[in-house]
């Protein structure tokens, strides 16, 4: 089968202080992926590399066997939903359009068929009824929504999401996992970073378990153990005494 | 009205006046949109006081207005966005430090020039003294500007909008910023005549913000405000003319009261409508 993304010896830190140790993994194509971890385990680090939004110390990352700089018109990216600015003049189809402009290139400009596939993405997520909007009108799970049909409106190789299900209701959980299983069964590549433990072995194949090191990465049965959970989770505390020890 | 009419085809110098005012009205309206949609108000603020020691150094080796002024700005956009970045000074701290430093210099490079009117004239504005030389360079940077926001607005749109998006597949974002700023000294060179460097702010976020309140899609936004930047120099000028008041000073509160109308009465966004769909509401929930 072939490998998706291969991580290997990543190290990463902000001023001096590291917030990814000697990480390395790799992922097949056509996997749905959770990233999991308590909170500053760098798990959001670990997606920002992956999209080449911050530098690395060292370290190797291949997607597809390719740099993330040839690739990176193919990867989408779905952010937190409370990174974005709700009250821009942006009306929900014209969001999703904005997910044509990957492979558009420079200068050119969205043309009809863009946005007829445009809508066809929105309707794919449920919510064609409401393309007029301004998307600060929408409830939470809409709006989440949006953005995952902005990101099938670039048909890309690979998924990422960051805590896409925070602040979203039931319906709209469901619909948007049973897109992101979709999306794997045909091949693509999906990787969540996810907060909520008690779903996470029904969403996810495999499970990529972080606290600043990799604690484990393999199928969710292996990985989703008390044991293996609590070398990430109680962790934390003689972390935090380690790095009081050395400051 | 009619007096001012008669005026216009009368005077050349009031001729030149308005249409370099409608000329400033648009370009500041379009440029404004992205300032405030970025919250970038206190950056053009900073960035357009930071032209003054610019315009002085311009001054005084004999050079066009438009080299110092870039020069002096960009510098102050860098040295703004350093600071904030390797220090734990806040962005709002360092501009304040930075935009006041520049502003400083370039009130005492201007006491080397001869006559203490021009520094009044540049930070004031007399867009009834504006001559053809100005009024031409006013019409290129707004040729150009506008050129380059219509080329380049998708991708001010998406890197405005979801920065990290716009840098995940590949867009320069720190590179758009600074090509901003550079747009935003251009535009304040523009509007010196006009409204001069201490206003110009408020003609880049009054009508931009005006049509904030009325519309949901950037791309109206941008004509509604071009167009509220052009209505508020025509109704300034006709007030400054008929009353005799300062031109550059009447055209802000005249952009200002068109602000106020739209606050009160915005369909969707305006007090007065929001407080009634509201009452309406808890009228509804009381009787049931």
């Amino acid at each position: 089968m072939k490998t998706a993304i291969s991580v290997s010896n990543l190290f990463v830190s902000y001023d001096g202080s590291e917030a990814l140790k000697n990480v390395s993994f790799t992922v097949d194509k056509g996997k749905l992926v959770g990233i999991i971890g308590p909170n500053g385990a760098g798990k959001s680090t670990l997606l920002k590399v992956l999209l080449n939004l911050i530098k690395k110390d060292s370290g190797r990352v291949e997607l597809l066997g390719k740099s993330i700089k040839e690739m990176k018109t193919k990867i989408a990216y779905v952010p937190q939903r409370s990174s974005i600015d709700w009250d821009f003049p942006i009306t929900v189809i014209d969001t999703v359009i904005l997910g044509t402009y990957p492979n558009l290139g420079i200068f050119k400009r969205p043309k009809k068929e863009h946005k007829t596939w445009a809508h066809e993405c929105l309707k794919k997520v449920g919510i064609a009824e409401l393309h007029n909007r301004q998307i600060g009108e929408l409830s939470g799970g809409q709006q989440q929504r949006v953005f995952l049909a902005r990101a099938l409106a670039q048909k890309p190789e690979m998924y990422f999401l960051d805590e896409p299900f925070v602040g979203v209701d039931v319906t709209s959980e469901e619909k948007i996992i049973s897109i992101l299983k979709e999306l794997r069964d045909s091949g693509k590549t999906v990787i969540v970073v996810h907060h909520d433990l008690s779903k996470a072995s029904d969403y996810f194949n495999e499970l990529i378990l972080l606290n600043k090191e990799l604690i484990e990465h393999g199928n969710v049965e292996r990985v989703f153990q008390p044991d293996v959970l609590s070398r990430a989770y109680s962790i934390q505390f003689p972390s935090i005494i380690g790095e009081g020890v050395s400051s | 009205m009619m007096s001012f009419v008669e005026a216009i085809i009368q005077y050349g110098f009031l001729q030149k006046a308005l249409l370099t005012s409608i000329m400033v009205g648009i370009i500041c309206g379009v440029i404004g949109c992205f300032i405030i949609l970025r919250g970038m108000a206190l950056m053009g603020d900073a960035i357009s006081h930071a032209v003054l020691p610019g315009v002085a150094l311009s001054y005084i080796l004999g050079i066009n207005f438009f080299f110092g002024a870039v020069f002096t700005g960009l510098i102050t956009a860098l040295g703004i966005g350093f600071i904030s970045n390797n220090s734990r000074i806040k962005n709002d701290v360092s501009i304040g430090i930075m935009f006041t430093a520049a502003f400083a210099s370039g009130i005492i490079l201007i006491t080397f020039m001869k006559s203490s009117t021009d520094l009044y004239h540049i930070l004031f504005g007399n867009v009834l003294a504006v001559r053809p030389s100005e009024m031409l360079s006013t019409l290129i940077i707004g040729i150009f500007v506008l050129v380059c926001i219509y080329v380049f607005y998708k991708e001010l749109l998406v890197s405005s909008f979801d920065p990290t998006m716009a840098s995940a597949y590949g867009l320069p974002t720190k590179l758009i910023h600074y090509f901003l700023m550079t747009l935003l000294t251009l535009v304040t060179v523009a509007s010196l005549q006009t409204v001069g460097i201490i206003l110009v702010v408020a003609m880049l976020i009054t009508p931009a913000s005006t049509a904030y309140l009325l519309t949901d899609r950037l791309w109206v936004m941008l004509y509604l405000s071009a167009g509220i930047g052009v209505l508020s120099s025509i109704l300034g000028l006709y007030f400054s003319y008929t009353y005799n008041l300062a031109s550059g000073a009447t055209i802000v509160l005249a952009a200002t009261v068109l602000f106020i109308l739209a606050f009160l009465f915005s369909p969707k966004q305006g007090l007065i409508w929001r407080s009634i769909k509201s009452a309406r509401k808890r009228e509804m929930h009381s009787q049931s």
